[in-house]
């Protein structure tokens, strides 16, 4: 399973920031989010959501093994074996791979919750299988 | 403090000195925050008979306990000083992301006080603040400021900036913000540029702390479930305010020439539906809104991109204007936007120069050339920007429209449609006795957001005039402003319908205290008694002639449309502030009665 984003139905709210930090960090932090919008106003007027495909290619390249997969399937960083090395950040294709040393002592990922999807208003995002590019292809 | 951020920033801009205070406790207290804040600071800090435009004038800017946390609608900020445009109560409500950037940033208000030597911008970075030099930035418009702000110092920084409406101090000039989101209304964006400051960029990292995150957390997915359960999200998303233009065409209140009727026979092509259709490419939603009212278009015309226009903007910048097309009015929406001015003031003083025109009281000479008639798209383009640079003609309607009548004269007063100075916004009152007696009596002037009442003059009979119908408008001038004092959006609750009382839980959870609606609302009505202290206090001989409307809607029934031949009585607008007064526990002059100030604590601040 992974999250799914139309960019196209974004309204830029963050709704799902706030809700992705308080499940992660239990805090109210969007800049601890492990999603993220991109904003392109004034012109053309559009947002980008970026999203974790759940991938793994950070975890493959993780050399403490702290990004794990959870019972979903879902890739999940273990605070306590982060060493901040950062090499899990440059691999992330979409780039939500976070790393920032000012707000928290450990990298972070979408742990896929779900909490976003419930808090986001305009059903920009949902929870889906993953599809091969083979099958996204077909469809 | 458990759901704010703790400071209050204080910057004097006369000697450059920055501070920081502890949000009061006692303040908190009583006025939980946001325009609860202003009002308790301006009637506190801002001396009697201080010049709007001077440097006693303070600028209030506030957030709320929801404001930045995981509630529907959490991002409204208020804007509140002494109104240059009314010298009277100014609060204006700015929606988008900047008001969870500054509880991010740590901080609950900022106050700018004084005036700087030269223009500034205010830098915050959490702990780092500062004034920096804005002399580059003078004299540009407002996305052109935003923009430069965001490359230069990142995509996280959630800038305020004003435009050469402000800063040549345009009585009615606004705050713009995150490319069309403005605080709007009392021209706080004046008074902003009086203080010589360009912009506030602020950029927050922090988190806020709440009391119980486990039930905040509940609470907080309960009330997104409530809108996204809701019947209304839908029709709201599609068309946000701009759902209510048909309506309000077919009931007789859409604002039509300068308010003399109040259907347009141009109005279908307004009409949310076909504006959706036509020029709208993105839903544009304020901090956490599950329901965006903005709408972002495209106006192929004039390869120009704008958010909105919003129902306000197409009742007094399109049917008042006698302008149809939508493309025109999105088009003027975007100059107001660019150049700093409000677009329902702009609206109301463009109209009244229109009719002015039209009966001869002005002519040519007056407008620099300009065939003020209505419908007169390219004038309107024309006028918006000689206002906002206070040019030829426009330095008269910059002034707003009570004061550009009364130099006037020739009777043109009797059209200024305006209550206390403040252009009414786009609802026509002819016959609509509720929503009329909300516009006299609102704490800033004749706007519609603190009672949104015409629906019920509909339910219950529109010219009636009965206690129940002043009760109820009481009941909402208590009530509704209470969400911009909590920091969030009032719309989650009146159109998607949602039970308020899931607000209880929430409040309590983010902020450790519980506070119920009743406990709510007479934190609202003291507000609303402390303002009302406040005109009395700014104007000599403050009192019931302050509250009436304008002759129009007593004296000119409407010759067109469906409320052709019908207007309210002069004895029943006199009978309706009677009942407002007994029922508020005022005089018959309109100012709280002693026991009354006692009853809601105020007893002692308005020694």
């Amino acid at each position: 399973m992974r999250l799914y984003a139309e960019n196209s139905r974004c309204s830029g709210c963050r709704a799902c920031l706030v809700a992705c930090s308080l499940n992660i960090f239990t805090e109210n932090n969007p800049k601890k989010a492990a999603l993220s919008i991109i904003s392109h106003f004034p012109a053309p007027g559009t947002f980008e959501v970026k999203v974790c495909t759940q991938c793994g290619e950070c975890a493959q390249v993780c050399p403490t093994g702290a990004i794990k997969q959870n019972a979903k399937g879902a890739y999940h960083v273990d605070f306590s074996e982060c060493n901040l090395c950062e090499a899990c950040v440059p691999v992330c294709p979409e780039g939500v791979m976070y790393v920032r040393t000012e707000l928290a002592n450990t990298s972070w990922k979408c742990d896929l919750c779900g909490d976003c999807v419930a808090v986001c208003g305009t059903n920009v995002l949902r929870i889906g299988e993953i599809e091969t590019v083979s099958a996204a292809a077909a469809a | 403090m458990n759901g704010y951020g703790g400071s209050i920033l204080r910057v004097n801009l006369s000697t450059g000195k920055i501070t920081k205070e502890p949000t009061p406790l006692e303040m908190v207290r009583d006025f939980i925050g946001g325009r609860g804040f202003g009002a308790y600071l301006l009637y506190k800090e801002v001396p009697k008979g201080a010049d709007p435009l001077g440097p006693e004038n303070k600028l209030f800017i506030s957030s709320g306990p929801l404001s930045g946390l995981m509630i529907p609608g959490a991002g409204k900020c208020d804007f509140t000083c002494k109104s240059p445009l009314t010298g009277g109560y100014a609060s204006s409500s700015l929606g988008g992301l900047f008001t969870a950037e500054i509880k991010y940033a740590g901080l609950d208000s900022i106050i700018l006080e004084g005036v700087s030597p030269r223009p500034v911008y205010l830098f915050i970075d959490n702990d780092m603040i500062e004034l920096r030099d804005a002399s580059r930035l003078w004299g540009r418009n407002t996305f052109a400021v935003e923009k430069e702000l965001k490359e230069k110092l990142g995509e996280e920084f959630q800038i305020a900036c004003i435009g050469p409406g402000g800063e040549n101090g345009v009585l009615f000039a606004h705050v713009n913000h995150d490319y069309g989101r403005q605080a709007g209304r009392g021209g706080v964006g004046a008074v902003m540029g009086s203080k010589k400051v360009k912009a506030i960029a602020v950029h927050g990292t922090k988190s806020i702390h709440v009391a119980d995150v486990t039930g905040y957390r509940q609470a907080g997915l309960t009330l997104f479930k409530a809108c996204k359960d809701s019947e209304g999200l839908k029709p709201w998303q599609d068309y946000g305010t701009t759902i209510v233009v048909s309506w309000c065409d077919e009931v007789g209140a859409l604002p039509t020439r300068n308010f003399s009727a109040g259907s347009f026979e141009g109005g279908k092509t307004l009409y949310g539906p076909y504006m959706r259709e036509q020029i709208v490419i993105t839903d544009k939603g304020c901090f956490g809104c599950p329901s965006p009212c903005g709408k972002y278009s495209r106006m192929k015309r004039y390869n120009t991109n704008v958010e909105g226009p919003e129902y306000e903007t197409i009742g007094m910048l399109g049917s008042n204007l006698g302008i149809a097309d939508i493309q025109d009015v999105a088009q003027a929406n975007l100059l107001c936007d660019d150049w700093g001015i409000d677009t329902i003031s702009a609206g109301g003083v463009i109209a009244w120069a229109m009719e002015c025109y039209q009966k001869g009281i002005l002519t040519k000479q007056d407008t620099g050339g300009l065939e003020l008639n209505f419908g007169n798209v390219e004038a309107t383009f024309n006028l918006i920007e000689k206002i906002a640079k206070r040019e030829g003609f426009g330095a008269l309607l910059a002034e707003g429209v009570k004061k550009a009548a009364k130099k006037i004269g020739k009777g043109s007063e009797k059209f200024a449609i305006q209550v206390k100075g403040l252009e009414q916004s786009a609802y026509a009152t002819h016959n609509a006795t509720a929503m009329l007696i909300s516009y006299m009596t609102c704490d800033v002037g004749a706007h519609h957001n603190r009672a949104w009442a015409i629906t019920y003059d509909l339910q219950v009979g529109r010219d009636r005039v009965v206690p129940e119908k002043v009760a109820r408008v009481i009941w909402l001038q208590n009530f509704r402003p209470m969400f911009d004092v909590l920091g969030a959006c009032r719309l989650q609750w009146v159109e998607l319908g949602i039970d308020r009382d899931l607000y209880v839980p929430a409040l309590e959870a983010v902020t450790g205290m519980r506070r119920t609606w009743e406990d709510l609302e007479k934190v609202g009505e003291r507000i609303w008694n402390l303002t009302r202290l406040y005109w009395a206090r700014e104007h000599e001989g403050f009192g019931r002639e302050w509250d009436m409307p304008a002759p129009r809607f007593y004296e000119e029934p409407p010759k067109t449309g469906v409320t052709a031949g019908q207007i309210t009585k002069f004895e029943d607008v006199n009978k309706l502030l009677d009942m407002y007064y007994e029922q508020r526990g005022w005089s018959s002059n309109g100012l709280p009665n002693p026991e009354t100030l006692s009853r809601l604590g105020l007893s002692a601040l308005a020694a």
